[in-house]
C-alpha cells in the first residue's frame, strides 16, 4: 500500500472502533466493544509500522485527501503530511494507545461505563493521529481541540465524583487560555502568509523576515511578525503541554481513570505542544526571542514541578508532577534548537511514563483504589511483575546509563550546555538540579510503595491528614484494602502491557539514539539553523556510539546527581524512615510553600477573582453566585458581574425599552451624520 | 406660501411627539396606541408632501397602505389590551414588568 | 384620461404562484376549520403541512436562477428568494411538528388559529423575501408582525403571554414607524420607492445627501429591530420568554430568514452607494450585540431567555458578515461576506429550531421545561435526547467539527479579509465567553443529578425529527460544502452587484 492509503487506514481504523463501541454501547457485549476498539487501534499500529518502513525507505507524502470546503480565497482541506517526524509520532501514539487499550480490559473491569470508555479512548487515538498527521494549521487546530474535548470528557468520566467535575472545568478553562493564544497565532499566520498549509507557509517564511507588527501605534513599539507568531503558538503549547503557569490543570486531571492518565496525560496529548513546536521549527528557528522564552519557561517547569513531586503522597500525583517536570525538559530542548532531541525524549518518555502510570494503576487495583503511598510499602513481594517493571520505568526516568531515559535526557543536558541562547545557562543549572530531584522523588515513591514495612490494611482512612488525599477520602471508589487482606498481582491483561512497555523503556534509547539524532532521520522534517544554533552539531561531534555514551555517562555529573538522589531516598525512606517527618517540621515554611504548589491556584483565585469581586461587590451583593459556581477563573467573575448588570438594565418596562431604541437611534444618527463624515 | 420644508417640519414634530409619547407616558396603555397612530400619521404627512412636491403618485399610494395597516394594528393592539386587562385587571404601563432580566 | 380609458393589464402572476397558493390555502383552511369538530385539529394540521409541502413543490417548479420582476417591479423572483423560501417552508414544517404535541395539550393554543396565523405569517415572510419595493417590504413585514402579535397572545389566560404580546406590539409598531419614516425620507431624497430605481438614481447622484442619510439611519433602525440586534433588541428576551414556547420557536427561527432577505435587498441592492454609512452602523450594532448577547446570557436561569440572548449574539455575528461586504469595490469580497452571512443565518435557524424543539419535547401538559434546572441529569433520563441537545449546544457554541464553528469561521474569515482584524479578535473573545453558557447546559445534562428522574416520552415523528436536527448540525459540520455552494450561488445570481 502507498503512504496515502496507509495513513487513511491508520486514521480511520480507530474511528471505526470508537463508533462501534460508542454508538452501540448500550446494546453490545463488553467483549464486542473492546474487541472492536482494540482491533481498530491494532490496525492503526500495523499501518503506522508499514508507513514507518516506507518512510525509512525514503517515501514521503504531502497532500490533500478531502477538500472540505472553499470559502473566500481559502480552501479548507483535510490533508496528511507523512514524513519521519510524523511516523515517529504515529508509532508512539498507536503503540501506547494499543497497550492502554489492552490494559483497560483489566482496569475498568468492574466499571459500568466500560463500552463508553473504550469508545472515548479510540476516539482520542483518532483525534491525536489527525493532529500529528495534519499538513495544515486548520486541521492541526481541529485535532488540538478534539484531543482537548476527549480529555475533558475522560477527566470527568467518573462524573459522580465532585472533584472530577471541578478538575474537568479547570482543565477546560486553563486550556482555553492556551487555545486563545494558539488561535491568535494561527490567525496571524493566515493574515501574513495568506495560507495555512505548512509547506506553503514555510516556503514564504524568508520573505517575512524583518517584517514587524506595530504595537500601540507604529512609532511606539514593534514586534517582529515571526516572533509574535512563535510566541502565540507557544502559548498554545504551554496550555496543552502544561508549562508553568498554565500547568495547574494537569495534576488535577489525575481524577480521571488511570489508563487515561497514561495515554493522554503522560504519553500523547500533553506532548502535542512539543510536537507542534518541532513541526514549526522553520518558524521558531528565526526568532531567538521566542526560543529564549521557551527555554526559560521550560527550565522553570522542569525544576519547580520536580520539587512538588517530592511532597506528594498520592501515587498518581507523584507521577503527574514527574510528567510536568519531564515536559519541561522537552521544552528546554526545543528552546535550544535541539528539536530532534526533544522528540527523542518525547518518545522515550512516552514509553517509560506510560509504563509508570500503568504500573501505578496496577498498584492502585491491588490496594483496592487507595492511592496514598504512605499506606503501602513492601508490595514487591505481592506484585512481582509490577515491581520489576516499575523499577525499569523508574531507572529509565532518572536516566540510568543504558536505559532509554538516559540517552534522551543526557542529550538534552548536553545540548543545553552547548547552546548560547539567552537563558540557556539558567536552564542548564535547573536541569542538573532537576536530575537529582527526579531521582529522589522517583525512588522515594518506589521505596515507599514496594519496600519497607507493610503499612496497608492497618489504619482506617483519614489517618494521614494530608490535604491532597483528604479530598478523595470520601469517595466510594477509594475503599482501600480491608485489614488483614493481602494484595494480589493483577491479571495478565494488565501485566502484559507493562512488560511490553518495559522492553522499549529499556532498549529504545540504545537502539534509536544514533539513527534518530545523528543519522539524519529528521533532516527533511525539522529545520535547524546550524550557524546560529550549533547545539545539535556539537552534540553530534561528541557522539561516538551509544555504548560509548553510556560509558561516558558513568563519569558525568548527571549520573552522580541521580545516584545521590536515589541514595538519599534510600536513606530517608528505607534506612531512617523517622527522619522525613523531622525534616518536614524543621523546613516548615518551605514545606508549606510546596504543599500549596507555590500558591499558583491560590494566586489565580485571589488576584483575579478577588480583584473583580471587590469591584463588583456594590452591584452584585444579591447577584447571582450560582452562575459562576465551580469557576476558578476570576475574569469569569467579572463577566458574571457584567451579566448581572445587563440583567438589571433589562428592566421589563416598555418605556425603558423604547427609550433605549430611540437613544440608540440618536447615537447612530450622530455618528453617521457628523462623526463619520468628519 | 407653504413650502416643502414646512410640511416636513410639521411631520417631524408630530413624529417626535409620537415617539416621546411612547417613552414618557407611564400611565395608560391606550395612550401608547395613540402615540403609535400619531407616528404613522406623521409618516403619512411626509409621504404626501414629498409626493405632491415631486409630482409622483407612489407616495400617496403608500399612504393608503399605511392607513390600512395602522387600522389593523390598532385592532390587534386593542384586542391584546383586552386580553391583558382580563388577566391583570389593569392597563397601567408600569404594571407590565413581570418579564425582565 | 378618464377612468374608463385606464388600461388594466393583468400582471404576470407566475413568479408569485407560491404566494398565491399559500394565500388560497390559508383562506381555505380558515374556512375548513369552522367545520372541524376534532379538538385535536388533525385535519387542520395535516392541511397546513400539505400547504407547505405544496408551496415547496410550486417554488421548486418555478426555480430557474433567473431574475424576474413582476407587479410593476414591486416583486422579484430570483434564486435567493427560492432558496430562502424553501428553507422557510422547511423551518415551518419542523416548527409545526415540534409544536404539535405541545399545542394539542393546551386547548387555547391548539385551535385552528394557530395554524392559519402560521400560514399568514409565512405568507408575510414570503412577501418580504421577494419584495423589491418599499411598499411590498412594508406589507410583508406588517403581515408577519401582526400575525406574530396575535400568536403571542393566543394563550389568552396567560398574563405573561399578554404582557409579551403588548410589549412586542408597542415596540414593533415603534420600529415600523421608524422604518416608515426612513422610507419616506429616502423617497423624498430619491424620488422613488422601488429598490432598483433607488439604486440607479443614487448612482447618478442625489442633491440632498443629509436627508438621505437621515432616512438611512431610521430605516436601518427599523431593520435592526426585526433582526433583534442591540440597541433594538430589548423585546427579544421578554417575547421569547413570555410567548408560548411553540410560538417562541416560530418567532426565533423563520423570521430571521425573512429579515435577512430584506436587509440584503434594501442595503446591498438598493443603497449600495451609501455602504460607507450603513456598514459603520451595522458594525457598531454587530459588536454591541455580540458583547451584550454573550455576556447577558450567562446570568440567565431560564432556558428560553438564554436562547433569546444567544439569538442576539448570533444575529450580531451574522451582521458582522453583512457589515464587511463592501471593501474597495472588489466584488469577490462582497460575495464572500454575504454568502457567509447567509450561511450563518441558515445554520442559526437550524440549531435554534432544534434547541426550542427540545424545550417543547420536555414539556408536558401543565408543565413547562423552561428552567435550566429542568435539564439536570437529562443524560440519565434519556441519553439520546441529551446527546442531541449536546450537539446543538456545541454547534451553537462554535466548537470545531460542528457546523456552528464553520459558520463562525466563514464570517470571521470575511472580517479578516476586509482587514479589520481587531473586529475578529473581539468576536472570538466574546464567542469564547459565550461558549460557557452553552457548555453549562451540557454540564447540567451530564454531570448533575436529575430532580425528576422520570424518563421522557415523545411521539415517534418528533423523536425522528429531533434526531435529524441534531445529527444535521454534526453532519453539516463534516460536509458543509454543498450548503456553502448554494449560499454562494444564491448571492451571486441574485444581487445586482454581480449582474
Amino acid at each position: 500500500m502507498d503512504l496515502k492509503s496507509l495513513s487513511l487506514v491508520a486514521v480511520f481504523a480507530p474511528l471505526a472502533g470508537a463508533l462501534v463501541a460508542g454508538l452501540f454501547c448500550r446494546v453490545i457485549a463488553r467483549s464486542v466493544a473492546h474487541t472492536a476498539a482494540i482491533a481498530g487501534v491494532a490496525t492503526a499500529f500495523v499501518a503506522a509500522l508499514l508507513a514507518f518502513r516506507e518512510v525509512a525507505g525514503g517515501a514521503r507524502f504531502n497532500g490533500t485527501v478531502y477538500q472540505w470546503l472553499t470559502t473566500g480565497d481559502y480552501a479548507f482541506e483535510v490533508g496528511f503530511l507523512i514524513d519521519p517526524l510524523t511516523v515517529s509520532m504515529m508509532l508512539v501514539v498507536t503503540f501506547v494507545s494499543l497497550m492502554v487499550h489492552i490494559y483497560t480490559i483489566g482496569y475498568m473491569r468492574d466499571d459500568p461505563g466500560y463500552n463508553r470508555f473504550f469508545s472515548y479512548i479510540s476516539l482520542f487515538t483518532f483525534s491525536m493521529l489527525m493532529l500529528v498527521m495534519s499538513n495544515n494549521f486548520m486541521q492541526l487546530f481541529f485535532g488540538w481541540e478534539a484531543v482537548g474535548l476527549v480529555s475533558y470528557l475522560l477527566i470527568g468520566f467518573w462524573y459522580t465524583r465532585p472533584t472530577a467535575i471541578f478538575a474537568n472545568l479547570k482543565a477546560f478553562l486553563v486550556n482555553r487560555v492556551g487555545d486563545f493564544g494558539f488561535l491568535l497565532g494561527i490567525g496571524l499566520v493566515l493574515a501574513y502568509f495568506g495560507t495555512l498549509d505548512y509547506a506553503a507557509v514555510f516556503a514564504r517564511v524568508p520573505a517575512l523576515v524583518g517584517e514587524t507588527i506595530p504595537l500601540f501605534g507604529a512609532d511606539v513599539a514593534a514586534v517582529s511578525v515571526i516572533t509574535a507568531i512563535c510566541i502565540l503558538l507557544f502559548i498554545g503549547a504551554m496550555g496543552k503541554s502544561a508549562q508553568v503557569p498554565l500547568h495547574v490543570w494537569l495534576p488535577d486531571s489525575m481524577e480521571g481513570p488511570t489508563p487515561i492518565s497514561a495515554l493522554i496525560h503522560a504519553a500523547t496529548m500533553v506532548t502535542a505542544g512539543i510536537f507542534m513546536v518541532a513541526r514549526m521549527s522553520p518558524l521558531f528557528e528565526l526568532s531567538d526571542t521566542a526560543l529564549s522564552f521557551i527555554v526559560i519557561i521550560g527550565a522553570i517547569t522542569a525544576l519547580f514541578m520536580g520539587f512538588l513531586g517530592i511532597i506528594q503522597n498520592d501515587i498518581k500525583r507523584v507521577v503527574a508532577y514527574s510528567t510536568l517536570s519531564q515536559l519541561g525538559y522537552m521544552t528546554v530542548a526545543l528552546g535550544v534548537s535541539a528539536y530532534p532531541v526533544a522528540i527523542f525524549h518525547l518518545t522515550t518518555h512516552a514509553f517509560f511514563k506510560a509504563l509508570l502510570f500503568l504500573a501505578a494503576g496496577s498498584v492502585i487495583m491491588a490496594m483496592h483504589h487507595d492511592q496514598d503511598i504512605r499506606r503501602m510499602g513492601g508490595l514487591a513481594r505481592y506484585l512481582p511483575v509490577t515491581w520489576i517493571t516499575s523499577l525499569i520505568g523508574s531507572l529509565a526516568l532518572i536516566g540510568t546509563p543504558l536505559f532509554a531515559g538516559f540517552y534522551s535526557k543526557d542529550s538534552i543536558i548536553e545540548a543545553v550546555e552547548a547552546s548560547s541562547i539567552p537563558g540557556a545557562g539558567l536552564a542548564y543549572g535547573a536541569l542538573l538540579i532537576g536530575v537529582f530531584v527526579t531521582a529522589f522523588y522517583s525512588f522515594r515513591m518506589f521505596f515507599l510503595v514496594f519496600h519497607g514495612k507493610e503499612r496497608f490494611g492497618a489504619a482506617s482512612h483519614g489517618a494521614g491528614g494530608h490535604a491532597a488525599h483528604d479530598e478523595h477520602a470520601s469517595h466510594d471508589e477509594h475503599q482501600g484494602l480491608p485489614p488483614g487482606e493481602k494484595p494480589h498481582e493483577s491479571p495478565w491483561v494488565v501485566t502484559l502491557p507493562l512488560i511490553l512497555l518495559a522492553i522499549p523503556s529499556l532498549l529504545i534509547g540504545y537502539v534509536a539514539i544514533e539513527p534518530m539524532l545523528f543519522g539524519g532521520w529528521f533532516a527533511d522534517a525539522i529545520l535547524i539553523d546550524e550557524v546560529a544554533h550549533p547545539g545539535m552539531r556539537e552534540l553530534a561531534e561528541h557522539f561516538h556510539g551509544a555504548a560509548a555514551m553510556a560509558l561516558h555517562g558513568l563519569s558525568s555529573a548527571p549520573f552522580w546527581l541521580a545516584s545521590s538522589g536515589v541514595a538519599l531516598a534510600w536513606f530517608l525512606y528505607l534506612r531512617r524512615p523517622d527522619l522525613p517527618a523531622v525534616w518536614q517540621a524543621r523546613l516548615g515554611p518551605l514545606n508549606t510553600v510546596l504543599e500549596n504548589k507555590y500558591y499558583f491556584d491560590r494566586f489565580y483565585e485571589t488576584v483575579f477573582a478577588g480583584g473583580a469581586r471587590l469591584l463588583g461587590r456594590g452591584f452584585w451583593q444579591g447577584g447571582d453566585v450560582r452562575v459562576i459556581d465551580g469557576f476558578i477563573n476570576g475574569s469569569a467573575r467579572f463577566v458574571g458581574w457584567a451579566a448581572a448588570v445587563l440583567r438589571f438594565l433589562q428592566s421589563g418596562r416598555i418605556y425603558h425599552y423604547a427609550f433605549t431604541m430611540i437613544f440608540g437611534l440618536l447615537v447612530l444618527m450622530t455618528l453617521t451624520l457628523w462623526v463619520g463624515r468628519a | 406660501m407653504l413650502t416643502l420644508s414646512h410640511y416636513l417640519i410639521l411631520a417631524a414634530i408630530l413624529f417626535a411627539i409620537g415617539v416621546v409619547g411612547i417613552f414618557l407616558n407611564r400611565k395608560n396603555l391606550i395612550v401608547l396606541l395613540m402615540s403609535i397612530e400619531l407616528m404613522l400619521l406623521a409618516v403619512n404627512t411626509n409621504f404626501i408632501a414629498f409626493s405632491r412636491f415631486m409630482n409622483d403618485v407612489d407616495g400617496q399610494v403608500f399612504v393608503f397602505f399605511i392607513l390600512v395597516v395602522a387600522a389593523a394594528e390598532a385592532a390587534i393592539g386593542l384586542a391584546v389590551l383586552v386580553v391583558l386587562f382580563r388577566n391583570l385587571k389593569t392597563i397601567h404601563v408600569d404594571d407590565l414588568d413581570r418579564l425582565n432580566g | 384620461m378618464t377612468l374608463a380609458e385606464m388600461p388594466f393589464i393583468l400582471p404576470d402572476l407566475r413568479p408569485a404562484s407560491a404566494e398565491l397558493f399559500v394565500l388560497a390555502m390559508a383562506c381555505l383552511i380558515l374556512f375548513v376549520d369552522l367545520f372541524v369538530k376534532d379538538t385535536r385539529r388533525t385535519a387542520v394540521f395535516a392541511l397546513t403541512q400539505l400547504t407547505l409541502v405544496g408551496a415547496a413543490v410550486v417554488t421548486w417548479a418555478g426555480t430557474s436562477g433567473e431574475v424576474v420582476y413582476t407587479f410593476s417591479n414591486m416583486y422579484v423572483h430570483d434564486f435567493l428568494a427560492d432558496m430562502l423560501k424553501q428553507l422557510l417552508y422547511l423551518t415551518d414544517i419542523i416548527v409545526l411538528f415540534y409544536a404539535r404535541a405541545y399545542v394539542v395539550d393546551r386547548p387555547l393554543l391548539g385551535r385552528g388559529e394557530f395554524y392559519t396565523l402560521t400560514l399568514f405569517a409565512t405568507l408575510g415572510m414570503m412577501v418580504m423575501i421577494s419584495a423589491n419595493h418599499f411598499i411590498t417590504i412594508f406589507l410583508g413585514v406588517e403581515l408577519l408582525s401582526l400575525s406574530l402579535y396575535a400568536m403571542v397572545a393566543l394563550n389568552r389566560d396567560s398574563a405573561t403571554a399578554a404582557e409579551a404580546a403588548m410589549k412586542y406590539l408597542v415596540l414593533g409598531a415603534l420600529a415600523s414607524g421608524l422604518m416608515l419614516y426612513g422610507m419616506s425620507m429616502i423617497y423624498g431624497a430619491v424620488g422613488s420607492l422601488e429598490i432598483g430605481e433607488v439604486a440607479e438614481r443614487l448612482q447618478a447622484g442625489v442633491a440632498n445627501h443629509s436627508i438621505l442619510v437621515l432616512g438611512l439611519v431610521f430605516l436601518v433602525a427599523g431593520l435592526a429591530f426585526k433582526l433583534g440586534v442591540v440597541p433594538f433588541h430589548m423585546w427579544i428576551p421578554d417575547v421569547y420568554h413570555g410567548a408560548p414556547t411553540a410560538v417562541g420557536l416560530f418567532i426565533g427561527t423563520a423570521p430571521k430568514l425573512a429579515a435577512f432577505a430584506i436587509v440584503l435587498r434594501i442595503l446591498a441592492n438598493g443603497l449600495l452607494t451609501l455602504s460607507y454609512d450603513w456598514q459603520m452602523m451595522l458594525l457598531i450594532m454587530a459588536v454591541l450585540s455580540i458583547v451584550l448577547g454573550n455576556v447577558a446570557a450567562i446570568a440567565q436561569h431560564n432556558f428560553k431567555r438564554m436562547l433569546a440572548y444567544s439569538a442576539i449574539a448570533h444575529m450580531g455575528f451574522m451582521l458582522l458578515g453583512l457589515a464587511v461586504g463592501v471593501v474597495g469595490g472588489d466584488a469577490r469580497f462582497t460575495l464572500n461576506a454575504y454568502s457567509s452571512a447567509l450561511f450563518y443565518v441558515v445554520i442559526y435557524v437550524l440549531s435554534s429550531a432544534g434547541a426550542f424543539g427540545m424545550i417543547l419535547l420536555m414539556a408536558r401538559a401543565g408543565f413547562e421545561a423552561e428552567d435550566l434546572d429542568d435539564y439536570k441529569g437529562l443524560n440519565r433520563r434519556n441519553p439520546w435526547f441529551a446527546a442531541m441537545l449536546m450537539m446543538l449546544m456545541l454547534s451553537m457554541a462554535g466548537i470545531p467539527f460542528f457546523v456552528g464553528f464553520f459558520a463562525k469561521f466563514a464570517v470571521l474569515q470575511a472580517v479578516v479579509a476586509s482587514g479589520q482584524i481587531w473586529l475578529a479578535v473581539v468576536a472570538v473573545i466574546f464567542s469564547l465567553i459565550g461558549a460557557f453558557y452553552y457548555l453549562r447546559v451540557v454540564k447540567l445534562m451530564y454531570f448533575d443529578a436529575p430532580a425528576d428522574p422520570t424518563p421522557i416520552q415523545a411521539p415517534l415523528e418528533v423523536k425522528a425529527l429531533i434526531s435529524a436536527n441534531g445529527l444535521a448540525v454534526a453532519l453539516l459540520g463534516l460536509f458543509p460544502d454543498t450548503l456553502m455552494w448554494f449560499c454562494l450561488l444564491a448571492i451571486r445570481l441574485s444581487l445586482s452587484v454581480f449582474a
